[in-house]
């Protein structure tokens, strides 16, 4: 391996503590990221996970970090413990200085006069922002492939989806360009692209990292959380980014509580580990239920108790998302029509009215699958259909968190695997809606609850040798649970493999080299 | 043009029984916006007043005025109402460009206020309970300027200019229930009752309350039914009735013109009417059921506004007098006669009469000069005596200048005149006319010489006795001074001639 290929293996903490040690730069480290992204994002066999890439202000972020340590004392050692250590952003979270679309054309082009909270929190770090990832169009879908600027290829299988939404964060840090990224998760679009591409994904607490700035897919539900390599470098992250702002009113008062100590606890004794009965089994690829029973093993093996808890309201879960989901993005997604900003397309004939060029713009601005959820969400909240709809499924939204506080009545952190199967081949289920929707069954009850979920890697699938993805589930602002049994999960899989997961990942650079196999793209940029 | 078919209003109120319903608009003068941090400010250059959470950019969140809820709770308390312990905000979807997100936040089916009543005092003292249903928070839209048109609406226009200054102004919208029992009153309560609320925001200091502003905006349900029948009839609402005066006119016409179509055996149609103030009529808008769908649903972005019972009585001690106690008061303070208040408060000058006692003038002078001058000229022009710019301050130097014998009534009211015309101060008025009284005796005593020289007749009467005759002479000398002359001085002058002494 080359120096650069070690450089950016390393964890976010492990780059860190060489940066604070002198014995690299954040300059070195930004570079060698960068220069990553340039061999094995684009081409046609690119993972195509950067939307942007802003490595002008990268490098200039990272030379002043570079410069603050070089000549010391105060300034020095206020740095945060992550000044310098690059970061890749979600394109759904607004930044100044770089465009933002959310994977849409109605955005392309548009630059935000403001920065998200999370950003701002990022460069109050110092951490050099690589660039914006890809993304499903505003958040919508599990595979990445409903991006209007084209699929982000999973570093495991080129010719496998990245999982979704933020397929583009999940692959950056898969594929070694960039040690960490921030993601949002709505249904499970950080935790499950987190599984399917071998890497830590957490959905926080709602309310516990500030939604301003992130363009709201459903207001309820979203929230914006770490993705990362290790649980521990999650934990570093979500400690930058969280806690109260005034400027988000869903923003809990309550202090952080020290995530990334809880990640160096080390020990799972005693701790009461609750198996749904609803999220597994049936309906679950085989590879992935061997591993959810591997770390299940090891688990128990450490001290943990392990239980079995039932929560029956699971199996309307699903169904009441998507209709909660598609009413709140309704109204949310109303304000792109062409008048203010972004995108604007005016009627080919006919009157030049307002409706019309709005619905122009929405018609060539949008993708099919927004467009599904638009009229999806339009007609859950018509009259005559509101208490059907979208009132039934708040009940249901009531039932599923009465069914998890039982559950944490028997049991600490409750577990499943995060997704029901490996990455699927790009395309598979492009023309199946409900397939799609089906991959995010075990992840979206903690967003319909509003409580944390992380989400690790837990092995291959044996048949198809793809990575598999471990769910720990734990009460509302407990964060610090997850990382404290994540983390201690993780060493003992990492013992047994004898290294991370990641280090048997295909050698990427070769492969994207390679000839073009098959030509998948989104159905929507063509 | 116009060309409903009215009946006359008498016949109306003969055939039917009006049913009124109001909802009136309150923009609060909160330092900040409803959901942004944006200032709260009128007449600035457009789209200058506006940050991201305004102009409904993506990402952005609100975050409620504290304010705004406090001034909420306070028309509430004015207004008798319950307050909420807990209410949320909803979201009102439609797509229009002077709303930023194609939704309002407003307050939908949990009010922070309800249940409520004002009580609203008629011309004749009759005291007209009007019920109030609820007060909630919202916002304000964007202006909209339609372009190229002839008549400034939408319709024939070539484009339109949007000011988002006012999108996000905090609102809050007053509802009635259906009052029922007006009768031919209704146009006077109609602006009874704008009037009272108008009062009463003012007095609570939570809105500039000037209506030509759209402070305070009007939307005015009318509906008739036969007498007799219960079951109300189809209703109009005419929007944004801005003056007290075209809110007593537009029920009026709106009353004429149901009952000319319930007359003709049609039916009313539900629908938005606008007003027009140059022919006080209105004309057909939108049409509007019952089935309008906005797609509410409970605002997720933000959480419940709790108000603590605690703060809710806070609020309620801080209360301004209510309105009623507070014209007991005024009319013991100042000293007037029931029917002169009477006439105070119905011709709408009571604040204005108020202000002008505070900036120095006596009660009386207060009374005369509005009553006597100003509500005159306000009829005469067909605006509302306050909106024609008379600052209590000149009143003042007005009548100083009466008392001082700088000059009299007759030409105080013609320098009233130049400074309604824009001529200046009182004082440089005065100057420019060269208005001043005659005090010299010198003149006077010749013009008296020659008036009682025309009149010998009545000079010979006053000798007699006939005192009350000296008005025809005092005539003359005024007309001969062409009103310069100081009128008392100069009868003192006529009797002490004629040796006459009373």
């Amino acid at each position: 391996m080359t120096e650069t290929n070690e450089l950016i293996r390393l964890s976010a903490a492990a780059l860190a503590e060489k940066l604070a040690a002198g014995e690299v730069t954040s300059v070195e480290a930004t570079q060698a990221y960068l220069d990553r992204i340039a061999e094995v994002d684009g081409g046609e066999r690119g993972i195509n996970a950067f939307l942007h890439v802003n490595a002008e202000e990268a490098l200039a972020v990272a030379a002043e970090v570079d410069a603050i340590r070089a000549a010391g004392g105060a300034e020095a050692e206020a740095l945060h413990v992550l000044a310098g250590v690059p970061i890749a952003v979600k394109d759904l979270i607004v930044t100044i200085g770089q465009p933002t679309t959310a994977g849409s054309k109605i955005l392309e082009g548009w630059h935000s006069p403001y920065d998200a909270t999370v950003v701002e929190r990022l460069r109050a770090a110092k951490m050099p922002i690589l660039g914006k990832t890809n993304l499903d169009e505003f958040a919508m879908g599990s595979s990445t492939e409903h991006s209007a600027y084209g699929p982000t290829r999973n570093p495991w299988d080129l010719d496998r989806i990245p999982g979704g939404s933020g397929g583009g964060s999940a692959a950056a840090v898969a594929a070694f360009e960039a040690p960490l990224a921030l993601g949002t998760d709505t249904g499970g679009s950080i935790r499950q692209p987190g599984a399917v591409t071998g890497t830590v994904g957490v959905k926080p607490t709602y309310g516990s990292v500030s939604r301003y700035g992130a363009i709201a897919m459903a207001s309820s539900l979203d929230q914006i959380g770490p993705v990362s390599r290790t649980v521990l470098d999650s934990a570093l992250l979500h400690q930058v980014i969280g806690g109260h702002d005034p400027r988000d009113s869903t923003s809990l008062p309550d202090p952080l509580a020290d995530l990334v100590a809880a990640a160096k606890t080390g020990n799972v004794e005693g701790l009461r580990i609750g198996i749904i009965k609803e999220l597994h089994g049936e309906g679950y690829q085989a590879g992935v239920e061997n591993r959810f029973r591997d770390a299940l093993e090891l688990l128990k093996e450490a001290g943990a108790e392990i239980v079995e808890v039932s929560c029956p309201n699971f199996q309307y879960a699903l169904g009441a998302y998507y209709l909660i989901m598609p009413s709140e993005a309704s109204s949310n997604l109303a304000k792109f029509d062409g008048v203010r900003y972004g995108l604007r397309v005016l009627p080919e004939e006919g009157a030049m009215t307002i409706e019309r060029v709005m619905g122009a713009t929405r018609a060539a601005g949008f993708g099919d699958e927004v467009k599904r959820r638009i009229i999806l969400g339009t007609y859950a909240l018509s009259a005559g259909y509101y208490d059907a709809y979208y009132g039934s499924a708040q009940k249901v939204r009531t039932l599923v968190q009465r069914d998890f506080e039982a559950a944490f009545t028997v049991a600490d952190v409750l577990i499943s695997p995060t997704a029901p199967t490996t990455a699927f081949p790009l395309g598979e289920k492009l023309d199946d809606p409900l397939a799609m929707y089906l991959n995010d069954v075990a992840t979206i009850p903690a967003n319909l609850a509003g409580i944390p979920g992380l989400s690790l890697p837990g092995g291959l699938a044996d048949e198809d040798g793809l990575p598999v993805g471990i769910q720990l589930l734990a009460p509302a602002k407990e964060d610090a649970r997850l990382y404290r049994v994540g983390a201690v999960l993780e060493s003992l899989l990492e013992a047994k493999w004898g290294g991370p997961l990641l280090q048997s990942a295909p050698d990427l650079a070769a492969a994207v080299a390679g000839p073009v196999e098959t030509l998948v793209g989104s159905q929507e940029a063509k | 043009m116009n060309t409903d078919a009215i009946l006359s209003f008498e016949e109306a109120m003969e055939k039917y029984d009006p049913v009124l319903g109001f909802e009136v608009h309150v923009e609060l003068n909160t330092r900040t916006k409803m959901f942004s941090s944006a200032p709260n400010v009128f007449g600035d250059e457009p789209n200058t007043n506006v940050n991201e959470v305004d102009l409904g950019m993506p990402g952005v969140l609100p975050v409620v005025n504290k304010t705004a809820v406090e001034s909420s709770i306070k028309i509430g308390l004015a207004l008798n109402c319950k307050i909420a312990e807990s209410c949320r905000f909803a979201r009102k979807n439609y797509f229009y460009p002077d709303t930023p997100k194609n939704f309002q936040t407003s307050q939908y089916d949990e009010p922070i206020a309800y249940d409520g009543y004002l009580d609203v005092e008629l011309s004749d003292g009759t005291v007209f309970r009007v019920e109030i249903e609820r007060a909630h928070m919202e916002e304000d839209a964007g202006k909209l300027t339609h372009m190229g048109g002839a008549t400034g609406r939408i319709h024939g226009a070539d484009f339109s200019l949007v000011d988002y200054n006012r999108a996000g102004v905090p609102l809050v919208e007053i509802v009635t229930k259906p009052i029922e029992g007006a009768g031919s009153r209704a146009p006077e309560l109609a602006k009874a009752y704008v009037a009272a609320i108008r009062e009463i925001v003012k007095n609570l200091g939570v809105s500039d309350a000037r209506m030509e502003r759209g402070n305070v905006r009007c939307d005015a349900n009318v509906s008739l039914r036969p007498h007799g029948r219960e079951r109300f009839g189809i209703r109009s609402e005419t929007k944004n009735v801005n003056s007290l005066r075209a809110v007593e006119h537009a029920v009026r016409y709106e009353i004429q013109r149901h009952a000319a179509v319930l007359e003709a055996g049609e039916p009313v149609i539900q629908e938005t009417r606008h007003w027009h103030e140059d022919s006080r009529t209105t004309t057909s808008g939108r049409a509007k059921s019952d089935a309008d769908d906005y797609r509410y649903f409970p605002e997720p972005d933000l959480v419940p506004v709790v108000p603590s019972r605690e703060w809710v009585e806070e609020l309620r001690a801080t209360l301004p007098e209510p309105p009623a106690a507070r014209r007991k008061r005024l009319q013991a303070d100042w000293g007037y006669s029931d029917l002169e208040f009477r006439d105070v408060v119905n011709a709408g000058v009571m604040d204005e009469i108020e202000e002008t006692i505070a900036a120095g003038a006596s009660a009386s002078v207060a009374r005369k000069w509005w009553m006597g001058e100003i509500v005159g000229r306000a009829k005469a022009a067909d605006v509302d005596p306050g909106q024609l710019g008379v600052q209590p301050a000149t009143i003042v130097e007005l009548a100083r200048m009466v008392e001082d014998g700088k000059i009299n009534n007759k030409m105080a009211s013609q320098v009233l005149d130049g400074v309604l015309a824009g001529e200046g101060t009182p004082a440089e008025i005065v100057e420019k006319r060269g208005l001043a009284v005659v005090s010299d005796d010198g003149p006077l005593l010749e013009a008296i010489d020659a008036a009682l020289a025309a009149q010998p007749g009545v000079a010979d009467k006053i000798r007699g006795g006939k005192v009350q005759a000296v008005g025809a002479i005092v005539g003359g000398v005024m007309k001969a001074t062409r009103g310069q002359a100081d009128a008392g001085r100069v009868r003192e002058l006529i009797l002490e001639k004629l040796g006459v002494t009373v």
